[in-house]
């Protein structure tokens, strides 16, 4: 059982991976990005196609797909979000949405239906285990996995408080016309935003397609972890993500003890849950999503 | 389309929207009798027609005026098919299970929006959608249901093919008409008034007063109840039921593009959405997964470049109204040009909500 | 060449008009006082000037360059920095922090938080606390420091005084007296009459978004002003607003 429970503490590092960039988004630009499972998927395909096309290793294969997302991200905010953020706040779901189907079906139309991993080309990584004391076997994988959610949730905690330009996308977050005012290039901070975004997408792809398989249509589930990790995390930090994804993924594995189908009612039950408790006691509508770390007042 | 022969249209309606009123009702009784002279397959088109302007109509009432955009409505398409099966396993005449189903589907919907409707925008959306994949891998528990595999609405084929074709043909046009006729009159009555002041500024309506939740709650439910029938329709016509089908997130996505290309928040624009669609369902739909791409392409362009949609632009444009759901309010040129700030018109929800 | 020049400049907001045709210049070093009854448009135009608002017609002109494609985030970087009416500080940053996003711009010069914070003392203890937990005065300083951390040419400040208890007032302005000696150009909306003619060197009254009165402080008598604030001036007594 504790077994289980590490498994699950690890696999959460995989959804507060695809969370972040989620949270992150929605909490500078106020958008909730529907085609951002379907990113991740397309970030797992282009990795899977260098390797298997040109034999580069996903590892390597991440510096050319990173940049590429970052300058997917920077596009998207340029000529969609922005646009599209400018008719209220409900016209940004639909536009994402209708990206997501393009994203999705385009993968179809070149990668076919079949399932693809790319646990294939990261040699013995994706089986080697480390064993840790009670005889408990953890996947060298899931722990690099972790580690990766942990550096890069820090990183980006402190990016955004001790930087300049973080601080500017923190500015741009909570009042872009005040930022403008005050000398911050709102469109710029906003564009280097979902930048970020896209890369921790690009990453979180690359571990999806290492530790697991996946196909085109696989976005969508990608999405309801992502959005379902950034809610239960709640708010205050980008911790809260990391609480959240490991939250969601100790929830399935409990489900799936409960009955064989039970993985995902799992997850998606605890989610429901917290979000009841959450309504119930805040009064509001949802907090959750919508704040980013600050630095500790002294 | 009894309420717009019954009710007093003229203080309200347009020259136009008079014409418009006969038309549709001689449009509906050209329709009831067309069984009798198109073909089989025909037939079939036109009952899924049908359901599409239904889907169309529901989402468009959530979204378009209720500000409410969710992306898991495939949870009552999937629920209204599910209940037929569960009431008809249970020795219920299939056909009325289907209408039994949509009222199930209304009254679960209830509970639910208690909880769904404090959510706000996209988390409503995606809460939504959360809430479709969850009812789906219950949904897949039921041993009737066999997961995956599916079952079929097997009662319904003790009727004759040829009869069972034209009564799910009416069936169809008939809960077409009445859902519209429903949204119609709800638009007109008193909770119009309440819709769009919602629909203009939902923050200002609740300031004066006007029961926001309460009038939300009502196009929810409403919403899935139709939608909920339009599944059992769907069921009615496939007979089979696999709940990967029809727990599909793609039939959201056709609610969607219909909307958005006919017209958010208009009422005439949904129904003009799903006639889009199906042409393009009919003529591009054997071209596989390009027809797919093409869809969110043109909903992606439209949400950019015309997010009033079709209907919308051509209202704007040429001030055109067939069926006047609100008052019609003309501001005359102000004297002073610059100092009276009017209202704009029936603005969309997307402008301030 | 004047320092600044506003051009027949006109802001809407949707369909209301709410500067309709304003023309002034101010020079370097000068201190301009703008007043007016609530809706005059007097903030609507320091937003336009900084901006916030783009003109349906009419220009600024900043040292004789135009601006009407300059984003706000530019026009700081060229010199002119507001301090925007209620302050609009970014809450859930420290005050340290909304002083640094002054300097974001980068303008050469000498402002730095530490200089803020020896103008303002009372804002030493304060450096580290988030600025939605400070005082009304304490909140103002740091709307006056950050808008000075980008060391600008005009500052334009949007009734700094609002919601202050005199003594603040007082101290807030002491502070402004040392900003005005040492020649920085000022244009400043206040609500209390005596105050602005005392500070400034010219005043300019707006009425209903246009200029109805201006001229040198010195010069003009209070009831001068007063009778301008409410379209006393005009010689139709018709014309008197409600
Ligand atoms: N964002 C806005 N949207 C719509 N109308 C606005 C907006 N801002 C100001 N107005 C209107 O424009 C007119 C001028 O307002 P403005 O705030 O510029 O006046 P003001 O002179 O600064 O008044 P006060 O002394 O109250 O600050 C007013 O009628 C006001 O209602
Ligand atoms: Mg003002």
């Amino acid at each position: 059982m504790s077994n289980q429970i590490i498994q699950g503490i690890l696999l959460g590092g995989y959804y507060a991976l695809i969370a972040c960039g989620l949270s992150f988004m929605f909490s500078v630009m106020r958008i909730i990005n529907l085609a951002h499972g379907s990113l991740a998927v397309f970030a797992a395909f282009a990795l899977w196609w260098l390797a298997a096309r040109f034999h580069i290793s996903p590892f390597v294969g991440l510096l050319i797909v990173l940049p590429l997302m970052a300058a997917i991200g920077w596009v998207l905010q340029r000529f969609l979000l922005e646009r599209s953020a400018r008719g209220g706040a409900l016209l940004p779901i639909l536009t994402t949405f209708g990206l997501a189907i393009v994203i999705d079906n385009l993968l179809f139309e070149q990668f076919g239906a079949d399932t693809r991993s790319l646990a294939p080309y990261i040699g013995s990584l994706s089986y080697d285990s480390w064993e840790w004391p009670g005889s408990i076997y953890v996947g060298k994988l899931a722990v690099i996995m972790f580690a990766s959610a942990v550096i890069l949730l820090g990183g980006l905690q402190l990016f955004l408080t001790h930087t300049r330009l973080g601080r500017s996308i923190r500015a741009t977050s909570e009042d872009p016309d005040t930022a403008g005012l005050v000398g911050v290039d709102a469109r710029r901070a906003n564009a280097i935003a979902a930048s970020i975004a896209m890369v921790t997408v690009g990453l979180a792809g690359a571990f999806l397609g290492m530790r697991s398989t996946f196909d085109p249509y696989a976005g969508a589930p990608q999405l309801l972890f992502a959005f379902e990790a950034a809610v239960i995390g709640g708010a205050g930090s980008l911790w809260g993500t990391l609480i959240g994804g490991i939250v969601l993924a100790l929830a399935q594995t409990l489900g799936a003890q409960v009955h064989p189908q039970g993985f995902l009612i799992g997850g998606h039950v605890a989610f429901l849950i917290v979000l009841f408790i959450r309504l119930s006691t805040s009064g509001l509508g949802l907090r959750g999503l919508q704040r980013l770390p600050t630095r500790k007042p002294t | 389309m009894s309420a717009v022969s019954t009710s007093p249209v003229i203080e309200r309606g347009t020259a136009t929207s008079r014409i418009a009123a006969i038309a549709v009702a001689v449009i509906i009784a050209l329709l009831a009798v067309a069984p009798h002279f198109l073909s089989a397959g025909a037939v079939d088109r036109i009952t899924a027609l049908f359901i599409y302007v239904i889907l169309a109509a529901m989402w468009n009432a959530l979204a378009g005026f209720g500000g409410l955009v969710s992306v898991g409505q495939q949870v009552f398409f999937g629920l209204g098919a599910y209940f037929a099966i569960r009431l008809a396993d249970a020795g219920i005449n299939p056909f009325l299970a289907l209408f039994t189903s949509g009222i199930i589907v209304g009254a679960v919907s209830w509970p639910l929006s208690l909880f769904m409707l404090r959510l706000r925008n996209g988390e409503f959306a995606i809460g939504m959608w959360v809430i479709a994949a969850l009812t789906h891998l219950l949904v897949n528990l039921d041993r009737l249901v066999q997961g995956e595999t599916g079952t079929s609405l097997i009662s319904l084929n003790v009727y004759d093919a040829g009869a069972r074709r034209a009564a799910i043909y009416w069936l169809a046009l008939a809960s077409m008409t009445a859902l519209l006729a429903i949204l119609f009159g709800l638009l007109r009555g008193s909770t119009g008034a309440a819709i769009r002041a919602i629909r203009d500024n939902e923050d200002a309506a609740a300031s004066v007063g006007v029961r926001v939740t309460g009038t939300k709650r009502l196009l929810f439910v409403l919403a899935a109840f139709g939608i909920g029938i339009a599944g059992a329709l769907w069921l009615a016509t496939s007979i089979t039921f696999q709940p990967k089908t029809y727990f599909n997130v793609q039939w959201t996505a056709y609610m969607i593009f219909m909307v958005l290309v006919g017209g958010i928040g208009t009422f005439e624009g949904a129904i003009l959405g799903a006639l889009v669609f199906f042409l393009i369902e009919t003529w591009f739909g054997g071209i596989g997964v390009w027809y797919l791409v093409g869809l969110g392409a043109t909903a992606v362009l439209f949400s950019l470049f015309l997010p009033r949609g079709l209907w919308g632009t051509i209202e704007e444009r040429f001030g055109l109204r067939l069926l006047p759901v609100g008052y019609r309010v003309r501001f005359p040129a102000a004297a002073d040009g610059d100092a009276m700030p009017s209202p704009p018109q029936a603005t969309p929800y997307r402008e301030k909500a | 060449m004047s320092l600044l020049s506003v051009e027949n400049l006109v802001v809407r907001h949707g369909l209301l008009q709410a500067v309709r045709g304003v023309s002034f210049t101010i020079e370097r070093g000068e201190t301009l006082a703008l007043v007016g009854a609530n809706g005059a448009g007097k903030t609507t135009l320091l937003r336009a000037i900084a901006g916030a608002h783009h003109p349906a017609a009419g220009r600024v002109l900043l040292s004789g360059a135009d601006l009407s494609n300059v984003p706000s985030h530019r026009r700081v970087g060229m010199g002119i920095a507001l301090v925007p009416e209620g302050r609009k500080l970014f809450v859930q940053m420290t005050v340290e922090e909304n002083l640094l996003l002054g300097k974001t711009a980068g303008r050469p010069g000498d402002w730095s938080v530490d200089k803020v914070l020896e103008m303002f003392p009372n804002l030493k203890p304060r450096r580290h606390a988030k600025t939605g937990h400070l005082s009304g005065g304490e909140q103002q300083a740091t709307a006056i420091g950050r808008a000075l951390m980008s060391n600008p040419d005009v500052l334009l400040l949007d009734e700094v005084s609002l919601g202050l208890s005199p003594l603040i007032v007082d101290r807030v302005y002491a502070a402004l007296q040392g900003l005005i000696a040492s020649g920085t150009t000022i244009i400043l909306v206040e609500q209390d009459l005596n105050r602005a003619l005392a500070v400034s060197d010219r005043v300019i009254c707006m009425l209903e978004g246009r200029v109805a009165l201006e001229g040198p402080s010195k010069a003009v008598s209070r009831e001068d002003v007063t009778k301008a604030y409410f379209g006393l001036h005009r010689k139709s007594p018709g014309s008197v607003p409600a």
